[in-house]
């Protein structure tokens, strides 16, 4: 299977430090020809530091690192000429017209005039800006010009898009559309590396992925797969009223721990993690328990991530 | 360099666009403001000036003395200014020069394009600003239209080490500094309204190390036809060592910043 499979980013042991701080601290990873591959973590966890060096503009510091085929170090040029980076500031310029951020941008990767254009009313067709075209970047929503910066990164034809937090700071309307035409390119056979951490932008884009910690890799495998390994079928959420503080969750925990396999203990709620959660939720009111607030839910990459590092990915 | 060269021309549709939309905005500042300069101090203290005795300019009329340096100080204002907050702007507000080098575009790229762009700013406006001096018989001799050239030298000579000064910032609070004690007092003290030598010793010394000097000295010397040879060598190779070592260490900050 391996042999079949075309490795289009290869690491190993690969690391990145910042003069006294090691932002990656030895991660092994594959990225193979057509799927997407996600970078789940908190901030800080290194996925950014990850992605500029897959990126080819930030220097590795240890370890091996291949991207399509080639040395980042020998050969940077010749690996961006085939990559799209949709890096996590928009970084396009404002006071240039939407098209002229596409067309100008077609010519750093030596594409012609003409096909800068086609390419251009290409993309803006595909990210539905065609009719602001003529319009001044600064007059863009926030989820506009993550369109346009998404346009932009496939205006060489990448064979490999990179998107680092391509949703953070969107409202949800925006990011279901941004979702929508990932997923289209997805569909479209083009090889997505995502940095996220939004669980269910995770689970929604992904077919495999690696939870990121403290510049390591702490799992790895499809969101279906980290939520069977690492997490139970269902689990059920006991919120409690005010009137029971902090304090007392470590006291009630102690109560309903022989209900579930596990349990989290969080400030504002307690987690039970469970195959059947209903059973778990008629057994805490028959402990004459009170719960403010009862809620059963399957599990999610959320529960993956806090079994993994025992924090919760959005603080 | 045949890659820098193919990378500069994979940046000129971006660079054109920016002249479009920035030429107007700038005419105020980068003509119309040495204009004035030109017809207050060339004309109006001029005649004054000349109604005295111009002995100690070398017996030309004061017009034609400070034409040239004010052509060469023009320069370097825009120069500078051009080397400053767009500068910064690429690097820190607007990022696009973190844009471009996601692309085959290396940060050498980016420095040169940008410095090219700057030339031609410079360029542009002096080669106006030179008809108008000709036009008013600011020029004594043809040669002194060969003071375009010296004056985009002296452009080139203070933004490369401007815009190396400028990838090291990390607001904008230090180019203030760069406007006053380094743009403000060069224009005032470079020689281009009087000469150094009726400076005090030690400050004529400081002005000899302006690049701006050399660049008033050579473009008054050609329109004058007071060229001493070993003088032009000398004030030609000092513009030019300004200018590689400031771009070597522009090609320098804008790779640390850029790729980290």
């Amino acid at each position: 299977m391996d042999e079949q499979r075309e490795s289009l980013v290869h690491a190993r042991e690969l690391r990145k430090s910042y003069g006294d701080f090691e932002a990656v601290r030895g991660i092994d990873l594959d990225v193979w020809r057509g799927e997407a591959f996600g970078f789940l973590g908190p901030n800080g966890a290194g996925k950014s530091s990850t992605m500029r060096m897959i990126g080819a503009v930030s220097p590795t510091s240890g370890g091996t690192l291949r991207i399509l085929g080639l040395d980042p170090a020998a050969d940077g040029p010749a690996i961006r000429a085939r990559l799209g980076v949709c890096p996590q500031d928009d970084t396009l310029d404002t006071e240039l017209s939407v098209r002229e951020n596409l067309t100008i941008y077609g010519r750093y990767f030596g594409l012609s005039r003409a096909e800068c254009k086609e390419r251009a009313d290409e993309l803006l067709e595909f990210v539905a800006l065609t009719e602001k075209a003529k319009v001044k970047v600064d007059e863009l929503s926030g989820g506009m010009k993550r369109r346009l910066t998404i346009a932009r990164s496939l205006v060489s034809k990448p064979d490999l898009l990179l998107l680092d937090e391509p949703t953070t700071g969107l409202d949800p309307q925006a990011r279901h559309l941004l979702w929508d035409k990932l997923f289209r390119l997805k569909q479209a056979g083009v090889t997505l590396i995502i940095t996220t951490h939004y669980m269910d932008e995770a689970e929604q884009l992904c077919d495999r992925l690696v939870v990121m910690d403290g510049g390591l890799i702490a799992a790895e495998g499809s969101p279906a797969e980290l939520i069977r390994d690492y997490s139970t079928r269902e689990v059920t959420e006991l919120r409690f009223g005010p009137e029971v503080m902090f304090s007392d969750h470590d006291a009630l925990a102690g109560k309903v721990e022989d209900l579930a396999q596990r349990i989290e203990v969080l400030p504002d709620r307690i987690l039970l993690y469970t195959d059947d959660g209903e059973r778990a939720v008629a057994a805490v009111h028959e402990r004459g328990l009170q719960p403010a607030a009862v809620l059963v839910r399957r599990s999610t990459l959320e529960d993956v991530f806090l079994r993994l590092t025992g924090r919760t990915l959005v603080d | 360099m045949a890659v820098a060269l193919e990378n500069g021309r994979r940046q000129f549709d971006y660079w054109l666009t920016v002249y479009k939309r920035t030429w107007k905005g700038s005419l105020i500042s980068s003509f119309l403001l040495p204009m004035l300069y030109l017809a207050a101090m060339g004309i109006g203290l001029g005649s004054f000036v000349d109604s005295n005795g111009t002995g100690a300019l070398g017996g030309v009329s004061y017009l034609q003395f400070i034409a040239p340096g004010l052509l060469a100080a023009t320069a370097l204002q825009i120069a500078v200014g051009e080397s400053t907050y767009p500068v910064l702007s690429g690097l820190k507000w607007q990022k696009f020069y973190h844009s471009m080098i996601a692309t085959p575009l290396r940060p050498a790229d980016v420095v040169y394009g940008q410095l090219a762009f700057i030339a031609f700013r410079v360029a542009s406006t002096c080669v106006v600003f030179l008809a108008v001096i000709a036009a008013f018989g600011g020029l004594r001799s043809p040669l002194g239209l060969l003071a375009l050239p010296v004056v985009i030298l002296v452009g080139m000579a203070a933004s490369a080490p401007v815009v190396a000064f400028a990838s090291t910032l990390q607001n904008d609070s230090g180019l203030a500094m760069v406007f006053r004690f380094g743009v403000v007092p060069a224009f005032l003290f470079s020689g281009a309204f009087f000469p150094v030598s009726q400076l005090p010793n030690w400050i004529e010394w400081l002005a000899y190390l302006s690049p701006l000097w050399h660049g008033v000295q050579l473009s008054r010397d050609l329109s004058l036809g007071t060229l001493h040879p070993w003088l032009v060598l000398l004030n030609l190779a000092y513009l030019l060592a300004w200018f590689a070592i400031g771009t070597w260490l522009a090609v320098r900050g804008f790779t640390r910043k850029l790729i980290g």
